[in-house]
């Protein structure tokens, strides 16, 4: 397979598409991944914030039926594999972007692969709250929205970064996946030459810049976490 | 103040029920320090968290300040437990904010302007001693430090009681003793009413008033910490005031009078005080028990002493026990 890699030939064109198509490449990766990200956090962070205040003894409790429904549909997306949610939502890309083809259609299945498991992280992040300071907050007289709005979701903030950074990593790898289904970004320039063209160089490339911005959002998300939190002493 | 009416709360749990209070009336004056005294599990825990309605009373009446709390409605009691504020064992501290938001916090609940609340803390945080340690997280304090800034954020909005659940528990002797006496100071300075949930005798002698005894989820011997403490009747009391036990044997054998010692502060280290009394006017005592501890070369807590019968002896011992100062010394009958 990889024969002739780094062949005279080979190398230009691997050259030629890197000065080309890989700057615009790595900006949609970026944009799909970074909007993707971000609203499937405007979803999944109140659910998750939810799924925790919403349970029996909990800051605010919801009927326990709603609970259980919110719990199932939650499993039900994330149990779909991504490959095969890309192309059940099409009826609901082409509602809201009115197509299922492109880079902004592949945000939609993006944002609902997305937020079922960003909502699991930030269940996780808020049952790591000291419940004795929720209890204190409570004592207080803080109403259930000013406990989640000023003690909840700041006291787990460093959490919350770090949960935000191993979703936002996890969605550039999804939003490579999208290529397949016409989406742009460095996913469509590995399948469209290393998969379709057998042009393994150019996918070799990709890929390596898949893996640096894999590296470059983690970097930048666990500094911010470790930045962010006051429980270490400096 | 505060009036527990026949409070009993029960438990389910998955093999039945657990009765955590039986039957609890208990009476609280303004302005006093009343404290609760109880081994684990005894109920006291749950019993303090009744007087905020954090745990709602399976039956029973709370009264707070004239207030029947079991019978508010939600926002009303958000409005009340604005003016019973507490204290914990683990600070609870929120570790995010800085000492100054920390205080800031329940006068933001409350809907204070910024500046009133910023101001108010300053304050505060010179009451309790920490004036340089605003701009400073929780994490970089002591945990002495750390009390003294949940007192602070306790006193933020004028409370009218102050609850101490386990306040000390996590400290160490010293910084036990200079808590307590800060917790003192804001009883007598701002005229709060103190409750003070432990399970250790001695924050009770050093700072209450009134005590009940907890066991078992029911009030075994309640009264001023004096009487309680010098005759203590239940086996609950009696384990409490004397941890380490009473030595029957030695009971059993003489036929002598008792008196009990209580240490209050008094510098008797490198004295030897029952020896030297022995020296100074020939009485010989016998240690029964004893429970005492050092804290900044003064002694605290309380002994048993065994003294031969002949009256004249024990006047003697009495008088001169007696003299000594910040020591009680008083006769214990059966």
């Amino acid at each position: 397979m990889f024969t002739g890699l780094f062949s005279s030939e080979s190398l230009q064109e691997a050259i030629g598409v890197l000065q080309t198509e890989i700057p615009f490449a790595i900006w949609e990766t970026f944009y799909v991944t970074v909007l993707s990200t971000a609203l499937a956090i405007v979803i999944g962070l109140p659910l998750g914030v939810l799924l925790v205040v919403g349970e029996k003894g909990g800051v605010c409790p919801i009927p326990a039926w709603l609970l259980k429904a919110l719990n199932v549909v939650i499993n039900l997306l994330r149990s779909i594999p991504f490959l095969i949610l890309m192309i059940m939502v099409f009826p609901l890309c082409r509602l809201l972007i009115g197509t299922t083809v492109g880079t902004n259609a592949t945000i939609v299945p993006l944002v609902v692969a997305a937020f079922p498991f960003i909502a699991r992280l930030a269940e996780g992040s808020m049952r790591e709250v000291n419940p004795n300071v929720i209890e204190a907050a409570q004592s207080m007289g803080a109403t259930p929205f000013q406990i989640i709005w000023k003690v909840m979701i700041p006291e787990s903030i460093p959490s919350l970064i770090s949960n935000a950074t191993v979703a936002i990593t996890t969605i550039l790898g999804y939003s490579a996946m999208s290529g397949i289904i016409g989406g742009g970004g460095l996913g469509k320039i590995a399948i469209n030459y290393g998969y379709y063209r057998y042009k393994y160089l150019v996918m070799v490339v990709a890929v390596i810049l898949l893996i640096l911005l894999v590296q470059i959002f983690q970097s930048v998300g666990t500094h911010l976490a470790i930045k962010s939190d006051k429980r270490l002493k400096k | 103040m505060i009036e527990l009416v026949h409070l009993s709360k029960t438990f389910q749990v998955s093999d039945g029920t657990v009765e955590a209070l039986r039957d609890i009336t208990l009476h609280i004056e303004r302005g006093d320090i009343y404290g609760i005294i109880g081994m684990s599990g005894a109920g006291k825990s749950t019993l303090v968290r009744c007087i905020n309605m954090l745990e709602r009373p399976t039956s029973g009446q709370v009264i707070v300040d004239g207030k029947e709390m079991n019978a508010m409605s939600a926002s009303q009691l958000r409005e009340a437990r604005r003016s019973i504020t507490m204290i914990f064992q683990g600070f609870n501290l929120l570790m995010q904010r800085n000492c100054l938001q920390n205080i800031c916090f329940p006068m933001e609940l409350a809907g204070f302007k910024k500046a009133d609340a910023k101001r108010r803390a300053m304050e505060l945080l010179e009451l309790v001693g920490l004036p340089d340690k605003a701009k400073s997280y929780p994490a970089q304090l002591s945990g002495g430090q750390q009390q003294r800034v949940a007192i602070a954020r306790a006193l933020a909005i004028n409370p009218k009681v102050l609850l101490c659940d386990e306040a000390t528990s996590a400290l160490d002797p010293n910084t036990t003793h200079s808590i307590l006496e800060l917790i003192k100071e804001i009883n007598q300075k701002l005229g709060i009413t103190v409750v003070v949930i432990t399970h250790q005798m001695s924050v009770v002698e050093d700072i209450c008033n009134h005590v009940a005894i907890l066991d078992g989820g029911r009030v075994v011997e309640e009264g001023l910490v004096s009487d309680v403490f010098s005759s203590p009747q239940s086996a609950a009391a009696k384990k409490l005031v004397f941890p380490s036990g009473v030595d029957e044997t030695l009971l059993s054998q003489t036929d002598g009078r008792r008196i009990r010692l209580v240490f209050n502060g008094a510098q008797v280290t490198g004295a030897p005080i029952i020896a030297k009394m022995a020296v100074d006017i020939g009485v010989l005592a016998n240690i029964i028990a004893a429970s005492t501890r050092t804290i900044d070369a003064q002694a605290y807590g309380n002994m048993l002493l065994d003294i031969p019968k002949d009256s004249e002896q024990f006047d003697r011992a009495l008088e001169y026990l007696s003299a000594i100062p910040n020591v009680i010394a008083e006769e214990v009958k059966d």
